[in-house]
């Protein structure tokens, strides 16, 4: 645990000190550390991952995140939903919530000149953390917006913070015929950031491709968060001992090891150090690590404990 | 050195060998975990001041006098180093309370460093506030040399940094130029893998993740700055020292503490660099280092030894610790 900014291993739980509607079915939180301390900074654009009942949803941060004492979130209510939105509508001023740590995954590019911001709807969250970070540090920046009129979140804020950066569309086509024209315009340093419905998105890169930008100057927002996902459950049996050890989704191989009392030596525990390899007798490793090559993966002879799975049900180790 | 700073010298040394035999690897591991050796132990913090702080400090502004470049920030830069300059600032006052703070407001800090009779209040952003840039300000705070790597294109650039203290390369040289090609020819194929390795590993390390990796090599002398530039100040010391009875005291065990993180406001990485030098009569004075770092040197493949700088006086210095 990190004490000075309240991180454990299994994310932040942090008490919702404040909630407003900001649009009809966007409910706004204050998420705040129950000591008041303050909250670890995030780069513009980063997500947290909040756990919503029985699943965990990926939310945009909408502060600045330099010295962040709060961490703000909108959620679209989704009835239709996987239910994240409808429980973070129903929870209440004083209620904890389980949070991940922030996630970066649609950063400013720091060697662009100029950053052009194009959100759909609730796909604005992220562009007001981008919006916030530019003003404070000066960046060239503008705010291409699709809103249902009245029903814009954030609208009177964006006003405010971007005056004559801001440019406000009620429908896509608008939105999509004056981003085209701005990206034929736009020189060379632009990169542009773009967050919304799929069909906008679709628009707005086919855009990009007919006015010849380099996909490295086009960013798309999507939640996939950048950690391993947990995996599906597996056996092991020891050759050795004839020991069957149960890895169960979300515990990695070697700790399901350790804690059969079979520990393999280590050292990052992330796939990339080469410590903790061990060898395979039967089953067919699932590679997840950074540090075998193609070759030795194609062999499925060993395989890096650490992060890595199995595609079976079973597998057989060298212990 | 007085005898009590030799065996804190001594005791906080990160003698870097895990077996009697050494080879390139992406050996990096999670930082801030406490390392205990034969003399002590290291590695509880990410930045580490020692009784050398001042010392080498004055060394550092010194070397900056002489030549600026050892400074360079490329322009789209800027957001980084002031992410680096609070989290150097915000690290050392969360490390040595007692001599150090950190109080904000708003936008206005306040740093307050007393081993240094330091007191700063700078604005968030404004370059004017500080005496000089972020980067250099960091740099005069804390011991370690900084690079900062920005990601972009698939790969990572080292686009800005402070190093007065490198081992054998050169920021000056080396800025803007990719994370891979920083490294030079690496002599083996396997060398060349640890480093795409290592850059991939970098490229997915996330906020609040924190690692280290230790490297090493050897130096003549207590010189902290064997960069390219100065190479005709110091080259010629690896060749003479192997006929000089002293060379056990001017041979030194060279020990970089490298910590990586991914500074959590611009995402840019921040590498820290902290050099540690020990003398092969100090090492001696812990008998099973003595005997490792022997076996260590006695068994590097050559091209290893070449690759390090370490081909002239490398049979000496293993004959000596072996005892001869
Ligand atoms: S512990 Fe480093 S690769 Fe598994």
């Amino acid at each position: 645990m990190n004490e000075r900014d309240g991180r454990t291993d299994e994310g932040l739980l942090l008490r919702v000190a404040g909630a407003e509607h900001v649009a009809a079915d966007i409910r706004m939180l204050r998420l705040r550390r129950a000591d008041g301390g303050g909250l670890p900074p995030f780069v513009p654009g980063s997500h947290v991952v909040v756990d919503c009942g029985d699943r965990r949803n990926a939310y945009s941060l909408t502060g600045d995140g330099i010295e962040p004492e709060e961490y703000t979130i909108s959620v679209l209510r989704c009835p239709g939903g996987d239910g994240g939105s409808v429980f973070l509508h129903g929870i209440e001023v004083g209620d904890v919530l389980r949070v991940s740590g922030p996630r970066s995954a649609f950063p400013p590019a720091a060697s662009a000149h100029h950053h052009l911001l194009v959100a759909g709807g609730i796909g604005i969250t992220p562009m007001l953390s981008h919006v916030r970070a530019a003003r404070q540090w000066g960046r060239s920046f503008r705010l291409y917006y699709a809103h249902r009129p009245g029903a814009g979140a954030h609208v009177a804020e964006l006003r405010r913070l971007c005056g004559d950066r801001l440019r406000e569309y009620t429908g896509r086509a608008d939105l999509t015929r004056a981003v085209r024209a701005e990206l034929r315009a736009s020189p060379l340093g632009t990169h542009l950031y773009a967050c919304g419905p799929g069909e906008m998105l679709d628009d707005v890169r086919a855009g990009a491709a007919e006015a010849g930008w380099l996909a490295d100057r086009v960013h798309v927002e999507r939640f996939s968060a950048a950690e391993l996902d947990p995996g599906a459950p597996f056996t092991v049996t020891l050759a050795r001992s004839g020991t069957r050890v149960s890895v169960p989704s979300g515990v990695s191989l070697l700790e399901a090891l350790e804690k059969a009392g079979t520990p393999v030596p280590n050292m990052c525990r992330q796939g990339v150090c080469g410590e903790c390899r061990v060898s395979v007798v039967r089953g067919r490793p699932l590679h997840r690590d950074l540090y075998l090559s193609e070759a030795e993966r194609a062999a499925a002879d060993t395989v890096m404990c650490c992060v890595s799975r199995c595609l079976d049900q079973e597998l057989e180790l060298d212990l | 050195m007085t005898d009590t700073m030799l065996s804190s010298h001594l005791a906080r040394f990160p003698f870097p060998f895990r077996e009697d035999t050494y080879r390139y690897s992406t050996n990096v591991e999670p930082a801030r975990q406490f390392v205990p050796t034969e003399a002590g132990g290291w590695g509880e913090h990410v930045l580490d001041l020692d009784a050398t702080y001042e010392a080498e400090l004055t060394e550092r502004e010194r070397i900056l006098r002489r030549d600026p470049s050892r400074c360079t920030v490329l322009p789209h830069m800027r957001v980084a180093t002031w992410d680096a300059l609070l989290t150097v600032l915000g690290e050392l006052a969360a490390t040595y309370p007692g001599q150090m703070s950190l109080h904000r407001d708003g936008t206005t800090y306040r740093w307050r460093n007393d081993l240094l009779g330091v007191k700063q209040e700078f604005v968030l952003g404004e370059e004017d506030s500080l005496p000089c840039d972020p980067l250099l300000f960091a740099g005069s705070q804390a011991q370690e040399d900084i690079v900062l790597l920005d990601q972009r294109e698939d790969a990572l650039w080292a686009d800005a940094g402070l190093v007065t203290f490198a081992a054998d390369w050169s920021l000056g040289f080396d800025v803007g130029m990719r994370f891979l090609e920083i490294h030079g020819p690496v002599p083996r194929v396997h060398e060349e893998r640890v480093i795409t390795r290592a850059e991939r590993f970098l490229m997915r390390l996330e906020a609040g993740q924190e690692y280290r990796r230790t490297n090493w090599t050897m130096t003549v002398d207590r010189r902290l700055d064997t960069s390219t530039e100065t190479y005709p100040e110091w080259g010629r010391d690896r060749r003479l020292v192997v006929t000089d009875p002293a060379l056990p005291d001017r041979l030194h065990l060279r020990v970089e503490v490298q910590h990586l993180l991914r500074l959590p406001r611009s995402g840019a990485i921040l590498f820290l660099i902290r050099t540690y030098l020990l003398s092969l009569t100090d090492l001696a004075r812990v008998p099973a280092w003595r005997s490792r770092f022997a076996s260590v040197l006695a068994e590097l493949p050559d091209d290893l030894t070449e690759y390090k700088g370490l081909s002239h006086y490398r049979d000496a210095a293993a004959h000596w610790l072996a005892g001869g």
